[in-house]
């Protein structure tokens, strides 16, 4: 695929990986890099990725002890951009590789910047993988929780999340 | 009828005890005529919406067509809580639905159903009643004001905005049939339409027709009905000034609406379709003559027949405005206004003034084919007798109304240089009733 | 725009108190439970802020701990007005992880059923934005039609709200005996009550008044906040995935006639029975966008004729179920398909077991609601629900 090569030519260490021969090709970009490439992908008339369709972050957690030999992955999470172009008519899909908690520290949140700037799609979607999956966009002009009430405690979509026993007295489990 | 009462009660007790009786006995009859009326009009309504929009509507409640399903709904209304808001004012958020519904009341006073079938005959009367239903608006602006909800007072404050705005072209297009008559009596103006329909002050002129149609416009903005019910806009404001209202209160501002909504119709058909006088003059032979008191059953009859006939033409006109609700979207606010200020006050002007123009110049009205169909020979009589000059005609002194007489006599001076020279040809045609207008002007030329 | 407005309808003389109004989530017109927050300064609004999450079922972390044939009532309940082709982008989504081939007839099948689907969406959203201006009546004369579509619906598949019916792999069953000549019927008479709607709604002088110039979206803006389907068509952007989509997508549609409903030089295709656009509307405003969705009725009533040709016609199965604990391929999918209200999409992670480790679910509604405080700024509150019924949101599909 020319794109890749062209990315890693423009950006050089910015694209850490692809992976061509799944059924979606992705591209592994690193934080630093992430604005940068997604503006490029954005301005470049022969790319013009004009739409973000979806933002998502996939936890993969500290596998269970009794599974974790079938496990292959170190915990960590991703973030997960599909952009597609109205004009040209493709599609892409961008990753991000973030530590499940910022220094290891459980509760801090792992951050990335935000690309709200560049496609407004992604104030109200970063809301949303913030709010469920607790990522830390640095830059987003109104990083509240969307979805679950504001003063939720944890992020749902983490894999070890346990529900709340009790919120404002309704119970939880 | 207070008179009868006073005599039977002199002997023992003050007039004013059968001044008493007397209003009681009207109230009473009136209270039945708004609250039954309003009852009638809930369940037209449901029943006229239901078959606008593919359904049946009640059908159970009563028998059949579920004509007591309203008083239903009122009894489970009258069952309600009776909850006032926290916020709220509590003695305005209780006066509010009854001053609406007394302005609504009141109005009914001064309405004739019939020939001389009004509970209080005021010379005034058409004053009056825009007068009083002006103030129902302020039952709605304490409704508003007083709940202690923004949704309310954003309700309020339209209503204020609205009516004020549309008591000016009403109020003009109301006038147009008072200067045509020559009196605010709404019982004088109803007599002087009597006959066939072409007496209607509708069919008067050109400029009566649209200004029926003005009136009607502005009259469903003033009630608040559709596409005019931007007070209570379901979709905007939850319910507008009555969103904190539950149970008999809620109700109360409904009568008043459906209240409102019968007087302006009826004030339609009084002004502009004749009243209680049908399109054919079928029991004219029955009816009281002009200033006659005495009691007679055929006068009883034709009044009954006259009520009917009214009560039809009115009810004619609130389906219609029920038929223009269920079918019209909403306008927005400004929208409302800019109607008003920038289409409905010119054009009612416009017609007023060519209302005035017309009287003025004694145009043919659609009231003068009356002497013709029916007084044929007249015509021959004019062409028969060319040279005579006849001080006054004295059949067209009966017929034409007050006010014309004195501005015909003012035309006919301008007239008068051309009088004989053209009447001869115009009698060859003489059948023909176009010409026979003209003949008619001729002759006023005469005088 | 905002500064157009003012101009137009309030000149502000005396600096005024605003105030803030809840509208919602009890609120007659925010199609279910939305929130607006409403900055306003007497009629005008200043600011909205939606509030959104009353609706929130956690379907994702659902999705986390069932089998994707299970998780298929679950999507019925995003969208439940368009409940078939909430089914149909999960099936296919599944359908590309498992590289699962249909045969002719199921395509065909999935085309009559999904585009009825979207007649009995944009019905509902016809209706209900005629409930947001103020007029009831045809509200009800949608439903009426709708309802003979949810009885063609529990014919096929026995539920008429949420149908489960297309899933990974096929459907759930075939259609039953005498199907095809009932829905011919039904698109037979619908066909000239779009027409009455049009005569009620889209030509409507008030109407009219009330839509043309309002909620101006620019193609630039639509694009940049996501929105798709009708809202996006609606300012001129020429896409449709039925188009332009991934070719898994698209193949469905291969040899049908079909035009993307988009105005191109003034015109719109399809729009020869019907008036012109009125001179006061404007490209990418409410009547734009409601006019889009009624044409697109009429080209799904097009499409659901030449599918049930080709169905008739067609060889192979209607397609079987996947089992309902089929064992997933490892890797990760994400496929978008023309939802009535905007592009559906539905990504899958799987890590080899019947389970996914991943389901996340792309709303159409959660991207067009999100352009709304950029389209509510600077108008009387009269147009919120104008406005924020044109961009047709369902609340289940945005809070998921």
């Amino acid at each position: 695929m020319s794109l890749v090569a062209d990315l890693k030519k423009k950006f050089g260490d910015k694209i850490l990986a692809e992976k061509l021969d799944v059924i979606d090709p992705w591209i592994e970009v690193s934080v630093e890099g992430l604005c940068e490439v997604a503006t490029y992908l954005k301005d470049e008339p022969s790319l013009a990725f004009d739409m973000l369709n979806c933002i998502t972050a996939v936890d993969y957690c500290e596998p269970d002890p009794k599974k974790a030999k079938k496990v292959d992955w170190e915990p960590h999470l991703e973030v997960v951009y599909h952009l597609s172009s109205t004009t040209r008519k493709h599609t892409l899909v961008l990753k991000l590789m973030l530590p499940r908690w910022k220094n290891d520290q459980e509760g801090e949140l792992p951050e990335v910047s935000t690309v709200s700037g560049i496609w407004s799609t992604a104030d109200w979607h970063e809301r949303e993988v913030y709010d469920l999956s607790g990522v830390h966009f640095v830059g987003h002009p109104n990083l509240r929780r969307i979805l679950c009430p504001e003063d939720w405690v944890g992020y749902p979509l983490r894999k070890d999340y346990e529900m709340p026993l009790d919120y404002h007295g309704i119970r939880g489990r | 009828m207070a008179d009868n009462l006073n005599s039977l009660f002199s002997a023992s007790a003050g007039h004013w005890l059968g001044f008493i009786i007397t209003a009681l006995i009207h109230i009473f009859l009136l209270i039945n005529v708004v609250a039954v009326g309003a009852l009638l009009f809930i369940w037209m309504e449901r029943k006229v919406s239901g078959r606008i929009q593919d359904r049946l509507g009640p059908t159970r409640v009563g028998g059949r067509f579920g004509w007591l399903q309203t008083l239903a709904d009122g009894l489970k209304l009258i069952t309600k809580e009776d909850l006032i808001p926290g916020a709220a004012d509590s003695l305005l958020f209780r006066m509010a639905p009854y001053l609406s519904f007394a302005a609504s009341f009141t109005a009914f006073l001064a309405l004739p159903f019939a020939a001389g079938w009004v509970g209080r005959e005021i010379n005034t009367s058409v004053f009056f009643i825009l007068a009083i239903l002006g103030l129902e608006v302020f039952g709605v602006i304490l409704a508003g004001y007083a709940s202690g909800s923004k949704w309310s007072l954003f309700g309020g404050m339209r209503e204020a905005a609205q009516v004020v705005s549309y008591e000016v072209p009403l109020g003009l297009c109301v006038i147009i049939p008072v200067m045509i008559c020559g009196t605010m009596n709404l019982v004088t103006i109803g007599e002087m339409q009597r006959g066939t329909v072409n007496n209607w002050l509708i069919f008067h002129d050109p400029f009566t027709f649209f200004a029926f149609w003005v009136y009607f416009t502005c009259a469903m903005a003033s009630v608040n009905r559709a596409p005019f019910d931007l007070a209570e806009a379901e979709s905007e404001l939850v319910a507008g000034f009555h969103t904190e209202y539950s149970g008999l209160r809620w109700s109360i501002f409904f009568m008043a609406e459906y209240g409102s909504m019968f007087v302006v119709s009826a004030l339609a058909v009084i002004l502009f379709f004749g009243g209680w006088n049908g399109p054919i003059p079928i029991f004219a032979g029955l009816a009281y003559e002009a200033g006659e008191t005495a009691f007679s059953w055929g006068g009883y009859f034709a009044n009954l027949a006259g009520c009917l006939n009214f009560l039809l033409k009115t009810v004619i006109g609130v389906t219609v405005m029920m038929w223009v609700r269920w079918t019209l979207p909403r306008l927005r606010i400004d929208q409302v206004i800019t109607m008003c200020w920038k289409y409905c006050v010119p054009i009612s002007a416009a017609c007023f003034v060519g209302v005035l123009v017309w009287q003025t110049l004694a145009l043919p009205t659609a009231a003068d084919l009356d002497r013709i169909t029916i007084r044929e020979n007249w015509v021959l009589v004019a062409f028969e007798e060319p040279e005579v000059n006849n001080p006054a005609d004295p059949e067209v002194e009966t017929t034409v109304p007050e006010t014309n007489e004195a501005e015909s006599g003012e035309a006919a001076e301008s007239a008068s240089a051309v009088e004989s020279s053209t009447t001869q040809p115009v009698a060859n045609v003489a059948e023909d009733g176009q010409v026979a207008i003209e003949a008619k002007r001729q002759s006023g030329g005469r005088q | 725009m905002a500064t157009q407005v003012d101009d137009k309808i309030v000149e502000f003389d005396v600096r005024t108190d605003e105030m803030l109004v809840n509208m919602g989530p009890q609120h007659p017109s925010t199609h279910g439970v939305l929130r607006l927050v409403l900055r306003t300064d007497g009629e005008i609004v200043s600011e909205v802020t939606p509030h959104i999450g009353y609706l929130h079922r956690c379907a994702e972390k659902i999705g986390e701990n069932v089998t994707p044939r299970q998780w298929i009532p679950y999507t019925d309940r995003m969208d439940y007005l368009a409940a078939m082709n909430m089914n149909l982008g999960w099936a296919m989504c599944v359908e590309k992880l498992l590289d699962h081939q249909l045969s002719e007839k199921a395509k065909h099948l999935r085309v009559i059923i999904s585009e009825l689907g979207r007649i009995a969406s944009h019905l509902v959203g016809m209706g209900t934005y005629g409930l947001d201006l103020g007029t009831f009546s045809p509200f009800l004369y949608a439903f009426r039609e709708r309802e003979k579509i949810l009885d063609l619906f529990e014919d096929v598949c026995g539920a008429r709200l949420t149908y489960s019916y297309i899933t990974p792999g096929g459907c759930t069953a075939d259609l039953p005996d005498g199907w095809l000549e009932n829905c011919e019927q039904f698109l037979q008479q619908l066909e000239p009550v779009i027409s009455e709607y049009h005569t009620l709604l889209t030509t409507n002088a008030i109407f009219i008044k009330r839509t043309c110039g309002i909620g101006l979206l620019t193609p630039e803006m639509a694009l940049d906040y996501g929105c798709t389907g009708p809202v996006l068509r609606g300012s001129g952007v020429d896409y449709d995935l039925r188009r332009d989509g991934e070719e898994r997508y698209t193949e469905m549609y291969d040899g049908y006639a079909f035009e993307v409903i988009v105005q191109k030089d003034g015109n719109y295709p399809r729009d020869h029975d019907y008036p012109s656009v009125p001179v006061d509307a404007v490209l990418g405003d409410c009547w734009h966008r409601f006019y889009v969705r009624m044409l697109e009725v009429m080209q799904a009533i097009d499409l659901v004729r030449q599918a049930m040709d080709r169905y008739r016609s067609a060889e192979g199965d209607w397609g079987i179920p996947i089992k309902l604990t089929q064992k997933l391929p490892k890797g990760e999918v994400y496929l978008e398909t023309e939802a009535p209200k905007g592009q559906m999409g539905f990504y899958l992670v799987s890590d080899g077991s019947p389970i996914p480790w991943r389901v996340r679910a792309r709303s159409s509604s959660f991207s067009n609601l999100s352009v709304t405080h950029e389209l509510c700024r600077g108008i009387p509150i009269a147009d919120v629900p104008a406005v924020v019924g044109s961009l047709d949101v369902v609340m289940g599909e945005i809070d998921r």
